[in-house]
């Protein structure tokens, strides 16, 4: 089984969560063109990665929702191909509507980039059965676009089908507005498809994966796909 | 305007009709340019004369525009250039020296790095938001077109006094241009300086830096070669934006400045992004004989560049040139300055497989035009010649100028005993708070740092590391300047900016191995500041040879002034350096407690400390007065090769430099940058440690702090001693608070300097208070 990840023009995390996934699988992801229309044969991950697909230009992800790969993207995960989606790649997959909710500009309205504390609440998934529920990690941000907001009606949906991936909190794992650096509805970082098979978050885990980077709070996520998965 | 049908590969045979019909004498209805029309371009008199004479006949409009530009002081270093040849350019490591887009320097590997840093002053005040942005977008470009992908970019910014209306406004705007420019390209912003001083005011300076990394042999050229081949534009389409942008940063400012805001540039990042990919892709190939970015003076500087060095001629079709909007003359589309554009010059007959790989980056591409014998620079548009110029006698007729030049007086050294003492703890926290000192991260929370996945030393520490990716080799790099110093005396201040960047590699272990400058000042024409433009040279020269640090690209700005006021000299200087091995690395933060803190150099004069033009006599008691510390480069070379080696041995991972603020203000950032606190261990019955304000705040060069096992310590003074290097035990790390044993107070906690410190900026930036501190 392989791993692509997309590349969009714009894009400019794909070279870093390839290295991320080649450190986890030992196994080179293939890189796919965003005016490709179809998977290659095998694929069983598909990586949406951050940058600024299209410049941002309009909304950050709205262009790229509407490339011809997506198209492909969007009836594959239909049939249960899981998607990680991270940064601009979360926001694409809101877009197309993979994942629910938006990301607004951020409360300060300033891009911010630093290191976060975000809380894992769910372990029960492909992307995060390495780590331990309710285990605070630490993870870099890097965004203009990451305040997660989503309506009454969905944000209950969120709850009930236990769909929030990761919160944003402080390094004893509370959530406070102090520990939410951009003004997410209740802290979200992330959250999952209903049947968990996608995931999308705003962290990024592939800068946190190789020790002289910092820390490796976010190569379990790797690890865990690449068990899971490959 | 007729068009003509357009055959963008323009084959050999059409080239031949071409030749038939050049004309030879003036041309086309372009109405002629009077001495009146030269002198608003900027042109002199006599410099006008001279084009006279060498063109035998008076200049079009366009061909005034394209010479104006070319011997602009921006496009030619007319003042500068018979001082800058003073300046050390060779070391064995050093591949490519001043004259290209960018300094290339051997890291070993059969790898290189390349790197420049360039100013965007007028702009970036006219306009911050577009002048800084397309600061980074330029500077990325000459980086690019030497054939490196850009791995990471610095920046040094100087405002006016915070009290000032508009610095504010001016600071947010250009660091959101930085930040919004870098992080969509995908290129991490990893370190810089900022600097506040009244100097600044009206003429803020945005000085910004890309290193890139490329193959030894993949190093390209902008030297034109082979007659009849393609020359190829590459990029945005081009716009009015930027329309005499060169010759706007040759002039002073005045009350109409505003009235510029059309000649500043537009980036766009995101078009840069694709430029940058479809040009490495390209590059990959053996298609490319030579490649120069549009960056000043855009089409004219580039072509004429590229031709002059090859010694060729040019012919441009310019109804090829991608445009933007109907109706550009030949005088726009020569001398626009639209960003993100790149001029090629391709082996014929691969035209097509160039074009593919831009047609893939959705990015324009167009042959316009060809090499030719001619030594001349032909354009076209129309059915008309609009330009023909003779390249060689042109470039030969550059004015220079051997400007007049007195030294100004040196301010008095004064004896710190004279200097008035406060309490160490006031001191202290005026300090850490002052705008030049206290925390930047308002700033670089800003810009995306870590992008690209190797970043391995983030803003704060002495100086940012980036590795070589996929190697364990790492690329140290800082920008250093103290404009307070240069203030005092040019020539010290000159060599100390070179010190100072020496010692930042050094400190974080790497080996320093060459610089590029960006000298910032006033008005040339004015002989004071020739003046210092001649000082801070020779200052960067001795530093240059005594530390054998050469000097591989760089960028004068002149004019920084304003209705007659001049900022203070700022010579930038940004230095590379590199890591053998990335394992072997220093930081700045206490790594833990009962660990001996040793300070490496000694003060001049062997005891107290140097306080003229010290931020301690600025800040603390409202002076700006006095010599700057001397540079002893013999004492700076002994200390780093000393430091380096310990680092390198891996027998230290705790290194801080002392700069500004001096000794406290180094061991303050030490604790606040680990939580753990220290005492200082000062026994004030030694005249070593008198006068003590000027021991915990002189600003005396050559220094470091480390801190080391107890175990060690012994071994390590003894070492010392054996390289004469002078080295002090003066505290013990510990605990969470910064005390100085035998003062009887409390000391300061590591908390409440972290709040000082991290305060400042946001505070002011939400536009809260009175700004504290910053007299000037």
């Amino acid at each position: 089984m392989k791993v692509a990840v997309v590349v969009f023009p714009g894009s400019n995390c794909d070279r870093d969560v390839a290295v991320a996934l080649e450190r986890s699988s030992g196994l080179r992801p293939l890189m796919l063109w965003h005016a490709e229309t179809d998977l290659p044969a095998g694929v069983g991950l598909v990586v949406v990665p951050g940058g600024f697909s299209y410049g941002d230009y309009l909304r950050a992800g709205a262009m790229a929702a509407r490339a011809p790969i997506m198209r492909e993207i969007l009836a594959r995960a239909g049939e249960g191909l899981p998607v990680l989606g991270i940064c601009n790649g979360f926001q694409i997959l809101t877009e197309v509507g993979l994942l629910p909710g938006v990301l607004m500009s951020n409360a300060t309205l300033r891009f911010i980039c630093k290191d976060v504390f975000v809380r894992v609440e769910s372990s029960d998934s492909c992307f995060t059965e390495r780590y331990t529920d309710k285990q605070v990690i630490g993870l870099p941000i890097a965004h203009h676009a990451g305040n997660y907001f989503i309506d009454d009606d969905g944000y209950q949906r969120l709850l009930d089908n236990e769909q929030v991936a990761f919160r944003y909190c402080g390094s004893d794992g509370t959530t406070s507005p102090l520990g939410n650096p951009n003004g997410s509805r209740d802290h979200i970082a992330g959250v999952f498809s209903r049947d968990r098979r996608i995931l999308g978050l705003m962290p990024h885990p592939e800068r946190q994966a190789d020790p002289q980077l910092g820390g490796s709070d976010g190569k379990p996520l790797f690890d865990s796909v690449v068990e899971a998965l490959l | 305007m007729r068009s003509r049908p357009r055959d963008p590969r323009l084959t050999p045979r059409r080239k031949a009709f071409v030749k038939m019909r050049r004309p030879t004498q003036p041309f086309s209805s372009d109405k002629c340019a009077t001495q009146a029309i030269a002198a608003e371009h900027g042109l002199t008199s006599e410099e006008y004369e001279r084009l006279l004479k060498v063109l035998g006949r008076v200049p079009n409009m366009t061909e005034l525009g394209i010479i104006s530009v070319l011997w602009s002081e921006h496009c030619s270093y007319k003042s500068s250039k018979r001082w800058l040849k003073s300046l050390p350019n060779q070391a064995p490591w050093v591949l490519c020296g001043p004259g290209e887009n960018a300094g290339v320097i051997d890291i070993g590997d059969e790898q290189v790095a390349i790197f420049k840093m360039e100013s965007h002053n007028h702009p970036s005040y006219i306009e911050p938001y577009q002048g800084a942005a397309t600061g980074v977008g330029g500077i990325l470009r000459d980086v690019l077109a030497m054939g490196a992908r850009p791995v990471a970019n610095l920046n040094a910014l100087r405002f006016g006094n915070p009290k000032n209306p508009r610095t504010r406004y001016l600071l947010a705007k250009v660091v959101a241009g930085i930040g919004d420019y870098g992080n969509c390209v995908g290129v991490p912003t990893v370190g810089g300086e900022i600097n506040f001083h009244s100097t600044y005011n009206e003429n803020i300076l945005v000085n910004t830096m890309t290193v890139g990394v490329a193959a030894r042999d993949r190093i390209f050229s902008s030297k034109a070669e082979g007659v009849g081949n393609p020359v190829v534009y590459v990029g945005a389409k081009t716009g009015r934006d930027g329309v005499h942008g060169a010759t706007m940063a040759s002039a002073e400012f005045n009350a109409e400045t505003v009235d510029k805001r059309p000649t500043v540039q537009v980036g766009d990042p995101f078009t840069k992004k694709r430029l940058i990919e479809a040009c490495l892709e390209l590059m990959a190939t053996d298609v490319i004989v030579a490649v120069q970015d549009m960056g000043a003076a855009g089409l004219t500087s580039s072509s004429f560049e590229m031709a002059s060095k090859g010694g060729l001629g040019i012919d441009i079709d310019l109804d090829q040139v991608p445009q933007r909007t109907t109706g550009l003359t030949a005088y726009e589309l020569m001398l626009s300055e639209t960003q993100e554009r790149m001029l090629i010059v391709l082996q014929l007959g691969q035209e097509t497989r160039a074009r593919s790989i831009f047609e893939k980056w959705e990015i324009d591409f167009s042959v316009i035009g060809h090499l030719t014998e001619s030594n001349r620079m032909i354009l076209r548009q129309g059915s008309q010649v609009v330009a023909d110029l003779p390249i060689d006698s042109l470039v030969h007729a550059t004015p220079e100028y051997h400007r007049e030049w007195y030294k100004s007086k040196s301010d008095i050294i004064f004896r710190s005993e004279e200097v008035p003492h406060r309490p160490w703890r006031d001191s202290l926290r005026i300090l850490i708070s002052c705008p030049d000192i206290a925390s930047k991260r308002w700033v670089y929370e800003q810009y995306d740092y870590m992008v690209m996945g190797d970043t391995i030393q983030q803003p704060g520490g002495n100086a940012a590391v980036v590795r070589v990716h996929g190697t364990r080799k790492g690329l140290a790099m800082t920008t250093d300047c103290t404009p307070r110093y240069c203030a005092g005396d040019a020539r010290t201040g000159g060599a100390q900016a070179v010190a100072e960047a020496w010692r930042n590699l050094t400190a974080v272990g790497a080996t320093p191995l060459a610089i590029t400058d960006n000298l910032n000042f006033g008005n040339p024409e004015k002989a004071d500041v020739m003046g210092q433009f001649r000082e801070a040279i020779e200052g960067i020269r001795e530093a240059c040879q005594a530390l054998n640090f050469p000097v591989v690209s760089g960028n004068v700005s002149f004019y920084n002034e304003t209705s007659g006021r001049h900022i203070i000299p700022t010579p930038t200087i940004g230095g590379v350096g590199l890591m053998v091995d990335t394992a072997r690395m220093a930081t700045i933060g206490f790594k833990s407690s009962q660990e001996a803190i040793l300070l490496i150099g000694d003060p001049i004069g062997g005891r107290g400390g140097w306080l003229g033009r010290s931020l301690y006599m600025r800040e603390v008691l409202g002076r700006e007065d006095g010599a700057p510390p001397e540079v002893n480069l013999y004492n700076e070379r002994r200390n780093g090769d000393f430091i380096r080696g310990l680092i390198q041995d891996g027998l230290i991972v705790t290194c801080h430099d002392v700069s500004d603020g001096g000794l406290l203000v180094t061991l303050a950032e030490m604790a606040m940058s680990s939580g753990i606190g220290l005492i200082v261990s000062l026994d004030s019955s030694q005249a070593y440690f008198q006068p003590m304000h000027a021991w915990l705040f002189g600003e005396d060069q050559g220094r470091y702090v480390i801190t080391v096992a107890e175990v060690l310590v012994d071994s390590i003074l003894r070492e010392a001693a054996g390289r004469g290097v002078p080295v002090r035990r003066i505290g013990t790390t510990g605990g969470d608070i910064l005390r100085i044993e035998g003062t009887g107070d409390i000391g300061i906690s590591v908390a409440e300097l972290k709040f000082l410190s991290e305060s400042w900026l946001p505070v002011y930036m939400a536009g809260g208070a009175e700004v504290a501190g910053q007299r000037s």
